[in-house]
């Protein structure tokens, strides 16, 4: 369980994480989603107590990081998988841990085969590991010490397609035995795929949060009708707000059921109806990366 | 068609999947027993921190090449006027070369953590980062015992064979003031290299500036005649210096402590305060 209060982190005039609250449940994927640069890293490791906040609390399991006995014990981090010397070998990085967390080393040829690297693989220095290596180790070593919690930012970069889907099965296995996974990423597509809960963070602010069914949810319904000003007229009727959303469909705010009941209602044949598949969080999120875009553009 | 030929996507190596068989984790081995509410002792942490002096390929060899320099010395004495050097003088021969290189280690020891970004690891597991600090010490002063054991070991073998072979005198005798005296100066070149290392947090830059220097001191003091009275204690090479005679003055000692608080102290204090205090990224 993490618990994160009011943090704020200021390099200079910058404002990297700016008044920042959210919660981690146990039993569930939270996804961190936000453009590069959002803050979210920041965020990350002043959780893991390696950054000071300027202020604001952060707690893991109700106390602060460096406050944890054996915090590997406890918490499994994963902050950058390349951020290993590249003299060392894959296995003697897991050794190293194991040594540190006082548990036994049969328990590193355990993580190495869950996150399936090779004896082979293990034994050769992580200069010549591919960046998907690097995260397999990297969540090798989180999972070494049998935390309760996780936390990992990015852990699906440079994984392949079914290395991805090994992760969200695996993540999704952890969760459902009762552990805390908070999962970083600036992929909204990857985030929806996993997460029960969604934060979403852009400049240093968290701009919503809510479970996965509220954020889609909230975007509203798409309905299509053959006589598009029938439909129009029938949503009226009904005081239902909608909004013309190309190609002849309407996006209305309200739930599909009202909305099929109103044109049912006033003889409407429909085309289309269903809930308008996270369009709304996917706008806020265009809208996020938007400003970061622009340089390309103008470039 | 122009020519260009589609390949159809074969399962070649690029789509080889490195996922294990079952492919559905089904459920992840646990430790049994209750998770520990101790934190890790400063003996487990000293452990892992040696490890990591050795189990990097560069170094491992960096360690190797001490004692290869170690040895060469006495090779060099071993076919210089005889080979008729006491065992004293053998073990003496290797001050020099082994106050430069021991030094590094600690350099090594503090800065690879940011230069490597491993301290992303070391810090996430150990979060009191001045707990961290002591177990580095230790394992560097380990190090530097050990360098001390190789001399006086190899030194012994030496003698003994120059003994054997080449007829030189037997002199096998040895104060405990020189083997005291030499091993304080390992460890204080150590602790300085720990605390340039943890005050640059660089690698180059810390080396750089340890190695250099002693050549300053000598340059300005051959210059400007106040700076070389200030070098008699203020540098380190000229203050150590009659730590291997066997024998210390009381002013002596004086000197010794003046520029060990200022060369040796101070940068500890300071690296330990900016480690405590930096962000680790």
């Amino acid at each position: 369980m993490i618990t994160v209060n009011s943090l704020t982190k200021r390099y200079g005039a910058v404002t990297a994480v700016d008044d920042v609250s959210f919660e981690v449940k146990p039993g569930q994927v939270t996804g961190f989603l936000g453009p590069n640069g959002a803050g979210k890293s920041t965020t990350m490791r002043i959780l893991c107590g390696l950054t000071p906040a300027t202020s604001g609390t952060a707690t893991v399991l109700g106390r602060p990081y460096a406050a944890l006995p054996n915090p590997g014990r406890h918490v499994g981090v994963l902050l950058d998988a390349s951020a290993q010397h590249a003299g060392r070998t894959g296995r003697e990085v897991l050794n190293l841990g194991a040594t540190l967390m006082g548990i036994d080393r049969s328990r590193v040829d355990e993580m190495l085969s869950v996150v399936g690297l090779t004896d082979k693989e293990s034994n050769r220095r992580i200069r010549n590991y591919s960046l998907g290596m690097r995260q397999r180790l990297g969540i090798a070593h989180a999972l070494l010490g049998d935390p309760q919690v996780l936390v990992l930012d990015e852990p699906a970069n440079g994984l392949d397609p079914a290395g991805i889907r090994w992760m969200r099965s695996l993540l999704r296995g952890f969760a459902d035995e009762g552990g805390t996974v908070l999962l970083s990423s600036h992929l909204l597509n990857e985030i929806e795929r996993v997460a029960d809960d969604i934060i979403v963070i852009g400049r240093g602010r968290i701009v919503a949060q809510g479970t996965k069914d509220e954020l889609l949810r909230g975007a509203g319904t798409t309905v299509r009708a053959t006589d598009e000003q029938a439909l129009w007229a029938a949503l009226e009727a009904e005081g239902i707000v909608a909004q013309a959303s190309g190609s002849g469909a309407l996006t209305a705010e309200a739930e599909p059921a009202e909305v099929g009941a109103a044109a049912a209602k006033h003889g409407v044949a429909l085309v289309e109806l269903r809930g308008a598949d996270g369009r709304g969080l996917e706008d806020m999120f265009l809208e996020l990366t938007a400003a970061d875009a622009r340089e390309e553009v103008a470039a | 068609m122009n020519g260009t030929t589609l390949t159809t996507p074969t399962a070649g190596p690029a789509a080889e999947s490195r996922t294990p068989h079952h492919a559905s984790v089904k459920e992840l081995p646990r430790i049994p027993g209750p998770r520990p509410t101790k934190p890790v002792s400063l003996a487990t942490l000293s452990r892992v921190e040696w490890r990591k002096q050795v189990d990097t390929r560069a170094g491992l060899w960096f360690m190797l090449s001490i004692g290869l320099v170690v040895a060469a010395v006495m090779v060099i004495m071993f076919f210089v006027q005889q080979g008729n050097h006491s065992y004293g003088d053998y073990v003496a021969g290797t001050a020099m070369p082994l106050s430069i290189l021991v030094p590094i280690v600690g350099i090594l020891a503090a800065t690879s953590e940011w230069s490597q970004r491993t301290g992303l690891t070391t810090f996430a597991l150990e979060p009191k980062r001045g707990k961290v600090i002591g177990a580095k010490t230790v394992a560097s002063v380990v190090t530097a015992l050990l360098s001390m054991v190789v001399a006086l070991g190899l030194g012994a073998a030496m003698h003994g064979l120059a003994v054997a072979v080449r007829g030189a005198d037997a002199d096998w005798s040895l104060t405990w003031s020189f083997v005291g005296g030499m091993l304080l100066m390992l460890v204080l070149g150590l602790l300085q290299g720990l605390g340039f290392g943890l005050s640059l947090l660089n690698t180059p830059g810390a080396i750089v500036a340890y190695l250099v220097l002693p050549t300053v001191w000598a340059i300005l003091g051959g210059m400007v005649s106040w700076l070389s009275d200030a070098a008699k204690w203020l540098d380190m090479t000229a203050t150590t210096g009659p730590l291997l005679e066997g024998q210390m003055t009381g002013e002596q000692w004086a000197q010794l402590g003046t520029s060990t608080l200022v060369w040796v102290v101070l940068p500890l204090a300071f690296g330990t305060w900016r480690v405590l205090r930096s962000e680790v990224k």
